[in-house]
């Protein structure tokens, strides 16, 4: 039994880190969130180079052969930097696709396929979003499908089961986050021979990736605060020194050390097919966006008024927890999904 | 990550679950009241024999004896919460005055109590809070003046559990008032029948009296009962604290209580709706199960840090505060699915699961406080965990 990192798990996360810390500052975030499309373009060629996209494909179809626990630890960091990257699209994609032995894999991992997603619908359809096929066509438009700008593909749901298509329109909308679009989209084809991966399963690695993603958002604005109090003086002491500050920062601690365990298991349990690992991965989203939401406010707080300001851009983790508790599984939503898995909804 | 169990370890698991099981009908039952009762001592000498408790306390003191073990014993403690058959004994004296010994007591000390106290003849009670020294324990007052072979105890404990059926105390005493409050400490033991103490039950919000004031006029007791050094009491104690926060939110725990939530919301009804078919209860026991699982693998983390011999950091300091929380968030759900019903108490034809939620409601509510306040907990997540500065001290009005 060992309920930990593997050593080739921690330098992964290590490199990714690394990669985070030099490559991604805050002003090329902001650069990318005032519509700079040359910036967002030069920093996905290196995200791209990074080799990252093919971690879930099998070996045997070109990829890395990876699993969900290492895609965890890999979006962690990008949501500690507030990172766009299509590597979660990307990830869910692969694992969609791992047991059809499609070719689509191979380019996942090449970057000649590069995936958006529109999985939203599945819990969630509002002024009459949602895709169905009918005689081989595609109807419908899916609301806020995510990564669809400079796709090739897009993984959809229809009929209750995840599918392959080629996005026909596709309007971006403008949400709190500027640093990920997030589009309304229709499809003109789907892959005929790509007969489908079951969207429980798929959505779970979606969540797991969220959740993983909030998780890195929310340490990051954890370790900014306690920086923060460490450093800013009032009354002629840190205020770090203050027990109405320090205790927000150990309630901060105490919520998201349990939560990273929780996603290390969710993530493991479905690499090894657990039966409890459905259930598990809904509940890990659902927790960490309420541990999330928790952090981004309790973090602003800290900050005092400099928390709240452009200046210093905590808001951009802030709206980057915001917009992963909402999109694909608001925490109601996953926790009854959680409770119809385990049979306890009649 | 693997949560598989080696082949030794599942043979271990399936030794331990096959010993529980075969011998099930040894256990005291629910009638057989009183610490000392003869089926409780029996049992206890049983799993002492099959490796069962004090598993890693040598053989010469009354132990099983084995090499230390963490995997093996987190599998002892899931065995019992799985069977359900009665735990070990586990009394402060087993669980924090034993573990002290073995470390800081004299060969006497140890022959005259280590045996007896693993055995359950010897019950201990823990004389550290005052009423004036609760979180800040090193205040503490109660005085110990030497005469002779002797010290001369005044002074007074509060929230001393098992006072009443205790044989033993060990106790904290202010041996030098002049020295800073750290350093004129000692940590001493002594018999409960010395003239001198009087024991009052001390009744708590639940009803009933779970812990006592102890109050001593000049009671004499020998240095002989001194553990470690004189003035070296407050390192003895620390060595005990530890073992104390480790037994406060333990997951088993918890998920054995969220479970039978689970089944509680499952057959009970209210205008003939299942319980679980409310969707706001369900939503709320759906919340907690996410929390549950939290600590659970929170609590595997910790304990692969402990067979790697590294320190457990963040997620071992929050597991009191966190762990506690929980429970009584468990607790409050049972109560407030349970309605108007959820009221009643102790007994009575509607009285639902013997009014067990009702009594953790309140109960969990004195352990949130207990074992290190939930405030001082996150002092210390704050300030070791994170490295916060600690809060500057005022001059002494």
């Amino acid at each position: 039994m060992e309920f930990g990192l593997l050593e080739d798990q921690v330098m992964l996360q290590e490199t990714v880190r690394r990669f985070v810390a030099e490559e991604v500052s805050l002003d090329l975030v902001r650069q990318i969130a005032e519509g700079e499309i040359q910036v967002a373009e030069t920093l996905a060629e290196k995200l791209t180079a990074l080799g990252l996209d093919g971690l879930l494909v099998p070996e045997k179809d070109g990829g890395s052969g990876l699993g969900v626990l290492d895609a965890a630890l890999v979006q962690e960091c990008f949501g500690y930097g507030i990172v766009p990257a299509r590597f979660l699209s990307n990830s869910v994609a692969a694992y969609a696709l791992r047991d059809s032995g499609s070719s689509i894999m191979n380019d996942i991992t090449n970057n000649d396929a590069r995936f958006g997603i529109a999985l939203n619908d599945f819990l969630s359809r509002r002024d009459g979003s949602g895709l169905s096929i009918r005689d081989e066509a595609v109807s419908g438009a899916s609301l806020m499908a995510m990564d669809v700008a400079r796709s090739t593909h897009l993984l959809f749901l229809a009929n209750d089961t995840v599918r392959i298509g080629q996005v026909g329109s596709a309007e971006q909308v403008k949400t709190i986050d500027r640093t990920r679009e997030f589009s309304e989209v229709t499809i003109t084809s789907f892959e005929q021979q790509f007969t489908g991966a079951e969207i429980e399963k798929t959505f779970a690695v979606a969540c797991i990736l969220l959740a993983a993603d909030t998780l890195g958002a929310a340490q990051c604005m954890l370790d900014k605060a306690v920086a923060y109090a460490g450093d800013r003086q009032q009354f002629g002491r840190v205020i770090g020194s203050f027990q109405a500050v320090k205790h927000l920062c150990a309630e901060m601690a105490a919520k998201l050390e349990p939560a990273r365990a929780l996603i290390w298991h969710a993530a493991h349990a479905l690499d090894v097919q657990d039966d409890e690992a459905l259930a598990m991965a809904f509940l890990a989203k659902a927790h960490m966006a309420e541990v999330g939401t928790f952090i981004a406010k309790t973090s602003t707080e800290v900050h005092g008024g400099m928390g709240f300001t452009d200046l210093v851009g905590l808001h951009y983790w802030y709206k980057r927890i915001g917009v992963n508790r909402q999109i694909m599984g608001a925490p109601m939503a996953l926790r009854e999904l959680a409770a119809q898995q385990q049979g306890l909804v009649a | 990550m693997d949560l598989t169990l080696s082949p030794e370890y599942a043979a271990f698991r399936d030794q331990v679950a096959e010993t529980l099981k075969a011998n099930a009908h040894l256990a005291p039952g629910p009638d057989d009241k009183g610490l000392k009762h003869p089926k409780r001592l029996a049992w206890q000498e049983f799993l002492i024999r099959e490796g069962l408790t004090a598993r890693t306390i040598p053989t010469e003191f009354g132990g099983y004896g084995a090499e230390p073990d963490i995997l093996k014993s987190r599998i002892i403690a899931e065995e019992f919460a799985r069977s359900g058959v009665p735990r070990p004994l586990a009394g402060q004296g087993i669980s924090m005055l034993v573990p002290t010994l073995l470390e800081l007591g004299t060969p006497e000390q140890k022959e005259a109590y280590i045996e007896r106290t693993l055995k359950g003849e010897l019950i201990w009670c823990q004389g550290y809070s005052e009423p004036g020294a609760g979180s800040d324990l090193a205040a503490l007052r109660t005085r110990a003046v030497e005469d002779e072979d002797d010290f001369v105890i005044n002074g007074q404990k509060i929230w001393t559990s098992t006072a009443r059926q205790a044989d033993m105390m060990f106790c904290l005493v202010r041996t030098d008032p002049n020295a800073k409050k750290h350093h004129g400490i000692t940590y001493i033991l002594f018999p409960m029948d010395t003239p001198g103490i009087e024991v009052r039950p001390l009744v708590d919000m639940t009803g009933s009296a779970n812990f006592n004031e102890v109050f001593f006029t000049d009671v004499r007791v020998p240095k002989s009962g001194v553990v470690f050094e004189v003035n070296k009491g407050w390192q003895v104690a620390n060595a005990t604290l530890t073992h104390e926060r480790g037994m406060l939110g333990d997951p088993n725990a918890t998920k054995a209580r969220f479970i039978e939530l689970v089944e509680l919301m499952k057959v009970e009804t209210v205008n003939g709706q299942r319980l679980i078919d409310n969707p706001v209860l369900r939503d709320r026991l759906m919340t907690l199960q996410a929390e549950v699982y939290a600590m659970q693998a929170n609590g595997l983390r910790i304990t692969t840090n402990s067979l790697k011999g590294e320190a457990a950091g963040l997620a071992g300091l929050v597991v009191k505060l966190q762990g506690c929380e929980l429970n009584h968030q468990i607790a409050a759900l049972a109560i407030d699915a349970l309605g108007e019903l959820g009221i009643l108490y102790e007994e009575g034809e509607h009285l639902r699961s013997g009014g067990a939620w009702q009594w953790r409601y309140m109960y969990d509510l004195g352990l949130i406080i207990g074992g290190g306040t939930a405030q001082i907990q996150k002092n210390i997540i704050a300030e070791r965990g994170l490295g916060m500065p600690r809060e500057p001290r005022l001059a002494r009005s």
